[in-house]
């Protein structure tokens, strides 16, 4: 066994997710996709109103995040749990909760903070003025970094189970909850001329509260399905 | 020393037990429920805002209780069984879970039923009716989870961590109230020292509250009877029940 740190095996890991990442860059691009088709879904369903549309946007704009993030969390440890490579992961000597820190940074990097990268786009496809991008991309990279770490869980809890990804979001989403409201909130706030400070921390507290607990509870996960 | 915990709780003593308990649980909840049910729809004083409707609260606000109660103690049971590797405590789990469920969806429907008269809505959007949704599905989470795998044990414990990790949902639950500025009315009887509530509607709502967790631990011990009957269907003691049965 080679003698790697474990700040060392995570580095190497998240590299090795990117690299994967972005040899398939179709499913790399489909979640974004999906997240701007969506947004395009509501005016399209609804009666086309600026005022309507300046009031649901930051809503919209969530709902749709939340959902593209859905889409590609099954692939989060599936195609490794496949192909035997978590179990190699797991015997390398270093705890799984390393394993799970490091793919789920890497998975948030090609999921989370490109929607956050996309999100100008569709914010102005929704009428949300351009004032409010600093706290709209503040609110979505809290969120989907927390909603990443509660993706992991969930991701670990089914990654054994016959039928996955219907079953993972019904576990995920209720869980997510908090964060769309505080999510929308904070945009809400600042479209409104106020203080959009209280929602963000709030949303900064679960992310913290998230990240330091989940990659535990996603790594026991992880020991129930690979048992 | 641990060995009578262990004795306690093994499935055929668990079987037994829950078949002992279950009619004392069972025969003090008709009791105070029947109690509950008297005082508070016949005797207990009209409200002086909201007439007769409040006394559904006799009924909505024990189910709300039940809900979360039933929850945790899932959670718990889910816990203990994934720490020490105690089986029976997947079955109580398992067996808690669609009580815990109905408790939720009568909480919901009595709400909406009480909000048609006072809100002039079937459904409002208040943070503790939605908790109460989120809670209905994480529920529903947990006990798809348990039937999700090939192997029993495995959705068994992947079931108890999710139900673990949902507690924390709990407390938000809770604390919903405060957050996100509700127009649901805030809590009535956990006020320390002088209740909101007069006595004469107080006392029925408490006899409620007991009957109610009473209900639940009596339906538990039954439902825990099947699940442990059904987990341990291959086990001697098992089919030499079922023969004795058979014979007599």
């Amino acid at each position: 066994m080679s003698r790697v740190g474990a700040f060392a095996a995570l580095r190497l890991v998240v590299v090795r997710e990117l690299k994967l990442a972005f040899r398939r860059p179709d499913q790399l691009l489909q979640p974004l996709v999906f997240f701007l088709m969506v947004t395009t879904l509501f005016p399209l369903g609804l009666n086309l109103r600026l005022s309507l549309l300046r009031e649901i946007g930051p809503g919209v704009l969530w709902v749709a995040a939340l959902l593209a993030s859905m889409l590609s969390l099954d692939a989060l440890f599936r195609n490794d749990a496949e192909d035997g490579t978590l179990e190699q992961l797991a015997l390398s000597g270093h705890g799984l909760t390393v394993i799970v820190v490091a793919k789920t940074l890497a998975h948030w990097l090609v999921s989370g903070a490109a929607l956050v990268l996309v999100s100008p786009l569709v914010a102005t496809a929704l009428a949300i003025p351009v004032e409010a991008f600093p706290v709209m991309a503040a609110s979505l990279t809290l969120g989907s970094l927390a909603l990443s770490w509660l993706g992991a869980i969930g991701a670990g809890l089914t990654v054994g189970a016959k039928r996955g990804n219907v079953l993972l979001s019904l576990i995920v989403l209720p869980l997510a909850m908090p964060l769309l409201i505080f999510g929308a909130a904070a945009i809400d706030r600042v479209i409104g001329g106020g203080d959009a400070s209280g929602p963000l921390y709030l949303l900064a507290a679960l992310c913290t509260f998230a990240t330091t607990l989940a990659p535990f509870a996603a790594a026991a996960a992880l020991r129930i399905t690979l048992e | 020393m641990w060995t009578w915990f262990y004795k306690l709780a093994s499935p055929p003593a668990v079987f037994r037990t829950a078949g002992r308990l279950a009619p004392w649980f069972l025969g003090a909840a008709a009791l105070a429920i029947a109690y509950g049910t008297v005082d508070g729809l016949a005797f207990a004083p009209p409200d002086y805002q909201q007439g007769d409707a409040f006394r559904i609260v006799y009924v909505h606000a024990p189910s709300a209780w039940l809900s979360l109660f039933a929850y945790v103690s899932m959670a718990l049971a889910g816990g203990i069984a994934l720490v020490w590797r105690i089986k029976v405590g997947h079955a109580v789990a398992a067996a808690a879970a669609p009580i815990g469920a109905s408790f939720t969806v009568l909480a919901l429907v009595t709400g909406s039923l009480w909000g048609r008269p006072m809100w002039g809505t079937y459904w409002a959007w208040d943070p503790r009716l939605t908790s109460e949704l989120i809670l209905l599905f994480l529920y529903a989470g947990v006990m798809s989870l348990r039937g999700a795998f090939e192997e029993a044990a495995r959705g068994d414990r992947a079931a108890a961590l999710l139900a673990v990790v949902g507690v924390v949902n709990v407390p938000i639950i809770h604390y919903s109230v405060q957050w996100w500025n509700s127009l649901h009315q805030g809590a009535t009887v956990a006020k320390i020292g002088k209740p909101a509530m007069a006595p004469s509607m107080l006392w029925p709502l408490l006899a409620m509250l007991l009957g109610f967790m009473l209900f639940y631990g009596g339906v538990l011990c039954m439902r825990l009877r099947g699940e442990v009957l059904s987990r341990e269907r291959q086990a001697a003691w098992v089919r030499e029940l079922m023969q004795a049965r058979s014979e007599r």
